[in-house]
C-alpha cells in the first residue's frame, strides 16, 4: 500500500466539541451548562438583580430598568447555502435576533449590532446583497442596526461570511419559557419545518425553490398583536428554531416542570415538507423554523380563541393552531398522540442539520 | 380535470387512516383473545418495521397479550466487531472509507470508524453505493466502499459492482442475508417465538415464496409485511390467526409490491456477484450461510483480497468492562428488552453507545431511547 499514512488513535470524543454539540439538542445543553455558563457572577451584592440571566438559558436575558426590563440577546449566523429559498444569511442574521427578543416580551427592538466576519476573496456583490436583504428586514421588523464590526480572515480560515447580531428591547412585562402550568394550551403560530426542510431540500437538489421555501420572517409585529389581544394568558414562549418543536417543547416543559402531549394530526405541516421530511427520513418536529413561535396559553377556550383569533388576522399567523396542551407527568415528558397511539418526542441526538442558522 | 389533492388524500387515507388503524387494534385484540393463551410472541426481522411502530406509536394500541420483539433486523447491529474492525484498520492505513452513516458510530474492538475520522482518517459518509463509486471517478485514491445491510442494499451494491467500476474502487462487504438468521432464531433453545412478520421490502426482491421451506421444517407461519401502520397491524391481525388455527403458512400481507417470485432480475445480480458464506453476527452467534462475500470472480473489487488488513495490532485493547454488560445479544434475539439493560438510557445512550443496538436508527435500544419502547404512555 502506498502513501499510508498511519493514523493516530483516536481522540476520546468527549473531550473534543463536534457538530452535535451545536446542533440545540441534549449534547449542546450539556456543553453549555457544563462550561460555557459556569463560573459568571450572577448572584452577590453587586451583581444585579437578575430576573434571567445566563443560567436561565432563556432566549436572552432580562435586565431590570425603572419599571420594566431591557432585553438583550445575541445569535451567530453561520448557515450553509448562505442563500437559500425565502431568504439568505443577512435576512437570518435581523429575524433570528429580532425574534429571540420578541420571545421574551420585547417585540419593538430599540437596535441591533451587527458584527461581520469575512472570508478573503468574499465577493463583494454578494456582501451587497446580504446588506440589502438585512436593510429589508430591519424595516419589516421596525428596527435598524445602530453600530457593528467588520473582520476579514484568510483564505480557508472560515467559510465565506459568519454574521453575529446583538439586540436590544425594552418591556414591561416578560414572558419566560419556563412559565407552564398543567392546564395551559400550547399553540404554535404557524405551520413547521419549512425552514430546515428547505435548506435539506436545496442542498439535495430536491424540489424546485418556490416549492419547498424557508419561513424565515421577523414574528415580532405577530406577537405583538398576540400579546395585545391575549390579556396575561399567553404564559411562556420560545421559538423552535435548531431541534425544532421538539426540543423547544422539551425546555418548556422541563423548565416548567410539566409533561406535555401533542396531537400529530393537528400539527400544522405542509404537504410538501411532510413528503420531503419523510424522504430524507427527518421528523418535521425536530426541523428548525425560523419564523415561528410556541405560546403557552392559559384561561381556557376563550382566552384559546382570542389568541388564534389575533394570530391568524395577522399575515404571518394564518395556520396558528392549538396543538396539545400541559398534564400532570413526568416533569420535561413530551409524548405524541400520533392518531394511531402514542410515543415519546425525542430531542434530537447528533446532528441531522448542520449549518441551518 | 383529474383532482390531484383528492387522489393524494386517498392514497394517504388508506394506509394511514386511523379510524382504519382502530377496527384493526380491536381486531388484533379479539383474535389473541381467541388463541386462549397469552403471551402470544411473534417476531419481526426489520428495523424499518421497528421504525414504523415506535414512530406511530402503536405499541401503544397492541393486545397486552402480543408480544411484537424485533429479532435481528437491524444490519448495522448485527455487523461483528472484526468487520468494523477491518474498515478502522483500513482507514488507520490512510485508506479513504466510504460508508453508511450508521456505521461511524459503531464500535469496533478498540475504536469506531467515528473515532479514527476524528483523529484524522478519512471517513465518508454515502447514501448509496452508486456515489462511493462516484467519489472513486473523481479521485485517484483508493476508495473502499464499507458496504452493509441484508439483501436489499446487497443488490445495489451487486448492481454496481456489475457496472464496470473504477481501478481504485473496492469493497468491504459486511452484507448479510437474513432468511439463514431467521432459521437461527427458530431454532433456539427456549425460543418463544410462534410467527415471523417477514420485511416487505426484503420480499419484493427475494419473493415471498423463499420463506415456504422454512415455514414446512419449522412449523411457523411468516406473514410479509409493508412498513404503513395499516400495513403492520393488518400484518399481525393475519399472523395471529394462523397461530390461532395452527395453520402454519406463509401469507402475503404486501401484495401491492411483494410476489411470489419476486425480482428476479436482482436476484441474478445479487447472487452473481455475492456468494453465502457462515459468520458471527454481533450478539446473536455463529450464522451459517448469514455472510454475503464476494465471488473469486470479482476479487479485483474485493478490499479484503487488495490490502493485507492486520487485525492483530487492535486486539491488545481489551474490551471495556461496560461493553461487557451490554445485552445487545438478547435483545436481538428476542430475549430480552432494553428495560432489562443496565446500561440502557444511563451509560448507554445515543451519543454514548456501548452496544450497536444504541447506534443505529434501527437497532431495538436507539428506537426505545428515541420513542419510549413502554406501551404505558
Amino acid at each position: 500500500m502506498s502513501g499510508a499514512v498511519r493514523v493516530a488513535a483516536g481522540v476520546p470524543s468527549e473531550r473534543a466539541v463536534t457538530l452535535k454539540h451545536g446542533a440545540g439538542g441534549r449534547a449542546m445543553r450539556r456543553l453549555i451548562e457544563e462550561t460555557l455558563t459556569t463560573g459568571y457572577d450572577t448572584a452577590g451584592e453587586s451583581a444585579p438583580a437578575w430576573a434571567i440571566g445566563l443560567t436561565a438559558l432563556d432566549d436572552g436575558a432580562a435586565i431590570p430598568v425603572g419599571d420594566g426590563w431591557l432585553v438583550v440577546t445575541t445569535d451567530a449566523h453561520v448557515i450553509h447555502p448562505i442563500v437559500f429559498p425565502g431568504g439568505d444569511i443577512g435576512r437570518l442574521a435581523i429575524c433570528g435576533t429580532v425574534n429571540d427578543l420578541a420571545m421574551m416580551g420585547a417585540t419593538e427592538p430599540l437596535g441591533l449590532t451587527c458584527s461581520i466576519i469575512l472570508e478573503d476573496g468574499f465577493s463583494r456583490a454578494e456582501l451587497e446583497r446580504i446588506h440589502r436583504s438585512m436593510v429589508a428586514a430591519c424595516r419589516e421588523a421596525g428596527t435598524t442596526v445602530v453600530t457593528g464590526d467588520t473582520k476579514v480572515m484568510g483564505r480557508g480560515e472560515i467559510d465565506g461570511i459568519a454574521i453575529t447580531t446583538t439586540g436590544v428591547g425594552l418591556t414591561r412585562a416578560i414572558v419566560p419559557d419556563a412559565g407552564l402550568r398543567v392546564g395551559d394550551c400550547l399553540v404554535v403560530t404557524g405551520t413547521i419545518g419549512d425552514h430546515g426542510i428547505a435548506l435539506m431540500a436545496k442542498r439535495h437538489g430536491l424540489a424546485a425553490d418556490d416549492v419547498l421555501c424557508s419561513d424565515v420572517a421577523p414574528v415580532n409585529g405577530l406577537v405583538r398583536a398576540a400579546l395585545a389581544s391575549a390579556d396575561g394568558a399567553i404564559v411562556a414562549m420560545k421559538d423552535p428554531t435548531r431541534g425544532g418543536v421538539a426540543s423547544c417543547l422539551h425546555e418548556m416543559a422541563g423548565k416548567s416542570s410539566v409533561a406535555i402531549t401533542i396531537h400529530e394530526p393537528v400539527v400544522p405541516i405542509r404537504p410538501a415538507v411532510r413528503s420531503a421530511a419523510e424522504l430524507l427520513g427527518l421528523d418535521p418536529l425536530q426541523i428548525a423554523n425560523e419564523g415561528k413561535a410556541i405560546m403557552g396559553v392559559r384561561g381556557g377556550e376563550t382566552a384559546v380563541a382570542r389568541v388564534l383569533a389575533s394570530l391568524r388576522a395577522h399575515p404571518l399567523g394564518r395556520d396558528a393552531a392549538v396543538i396539545g396542551e400541559c398534564v400532570p407527568g413526568e416533569s420535561g415528558r413530551v409524548v405524541l398522540d400520533t392518531g394511531f397511539g402514542r410515543r415519546l418526542v425525542a430531542e434530537v441526538d447528533g446532528d441531522p442539520l448542520p449549518r441551518i442558522c | 380535470m383529474p383532482d390531484v389533492v383528492g387522489l393524494e388524500a386517498a392514497r394517504e387515507l388508506k394506509f394511514r387512516d386511523p379510524a382504519r388503524a382502530r377496527e384493526l387494534a380491536q381486531a388484533l385484540e379479539r383474535v389473541c383473545a381467541e388463541v386462549g393463551r397469552a403471551p402470544v410472541s411473534v417476531m419481526h426481522v426489520c428495523g424499518s418495521h421497528e421504525q414504523a411502530i415506535a414512530k406511530f406509536g402503536l405499541r401503544s394500541v397492541l393486545p397486552r397479550t402480543l408480544d411484537v420483539i424485533m429479532g435481528p433486523g437491524c444490519p448495522v447491529c448485527v455487523t461483528d466487531l472484526p468487520e468494523v474492525d477491518e474498515a478502522v484498520v483500513l482507514a488507520q492505513d490512510g485508506v479513504r472509507i466510504a460508508t453508511y452513516g450508521d456505521m461511524l458510530k459503531v464500535p469496533g474492538t478498540a475504536y469506531s470508524l467515528a473515532e479514527v475520522k476524528g483523529a484524522g482518517g478519512r471517513v465518508e459518509v454515502v447514501y448509496s453505493a452508486s456515489q462511493a463509486v462516484e467519489m472513486a471517478r473523481d479521485t485517484t485514491e483508493e476508495i473502499v466502499f464499507f458496504a452493509t445491510g441484508f439483501e436489499t442494499t446487497a443488490v445495489a451494491t451487486a448492481a454496481v459492482i456489475l457496472n464496470d467500476t473504477p481501478p481504485n474502487f473496492s469493497v468491504l462487504s459486511a452484507h448479510k442475508y437474513i432468511p439463514p438468521v431467521m432459521e437461527i432464531v427458530a431454532e433456539m433453545p427456549g425460543t418463544r417465538i410462534e410467527g415471523f412478520l417477514a420485511a416487505g421490502h426484503a420480499a419484493t426482491i427475494t419473493g415471498w415464496s423463499i420463506f415456504e421451506r422454512f415455514v414446512e421444517r419449522h412449523r411457523i407461519p411468516v406473514v410479509v409485511a409493508g412498513f404503513e401502520p395499516l400495513d403492520i397491524l393488518a400484518g399481525l391481525v393475519k399472523l395471529v390467526e394462523l397461530v390461532r388455527d395452527g395453520t402454519p403458512r406463509v401469507e402475503n400481507m404486501f401484495p401491492r409490491c411483494v410476489t411470489p417470485a419476486g425480482n428476479r432480475n436482482a436476484q441474478a445480480q445479487l447472487w452473481r456477484v455475492f456468494r453465502t458464506t457462515g459468520g458471527r453476527w454481533r450478539g446473536i452467534a455463529h450464522v451459517p450461510n448469514g455472510n454475503l462475500r464476494l465471488r473469486d470472480e470479482f476479487a479485483h473489487v474485493d478490499a479484503r483480497r487488495r490490502f493485507r488488513i492486520d487485525l492483530q495490532r487492535l486486539w491488545t485493547h481489551a474490551p471495556s468492562s461496560l461493553a461487557q454488560l451490554c445485552i445487545c445479544g438478547d435483545i436481538m434475539a428476542g430475549i430480552a428488552s432494553p428495560s432489562r439493560c443496565p446500561l440502557f438510557g444511563r451509560e448507554c445512550m445515543p451519543e454514548t453507545p456501548v452496544g450497536a443496538c444504541m447506534v443505529s436508527s434501527e437497532g431495538t435500544c436507539r428506537i426505545w431511547h428515541q420513542y419510549g419502547g413502554h406501551p404505558s404512555l
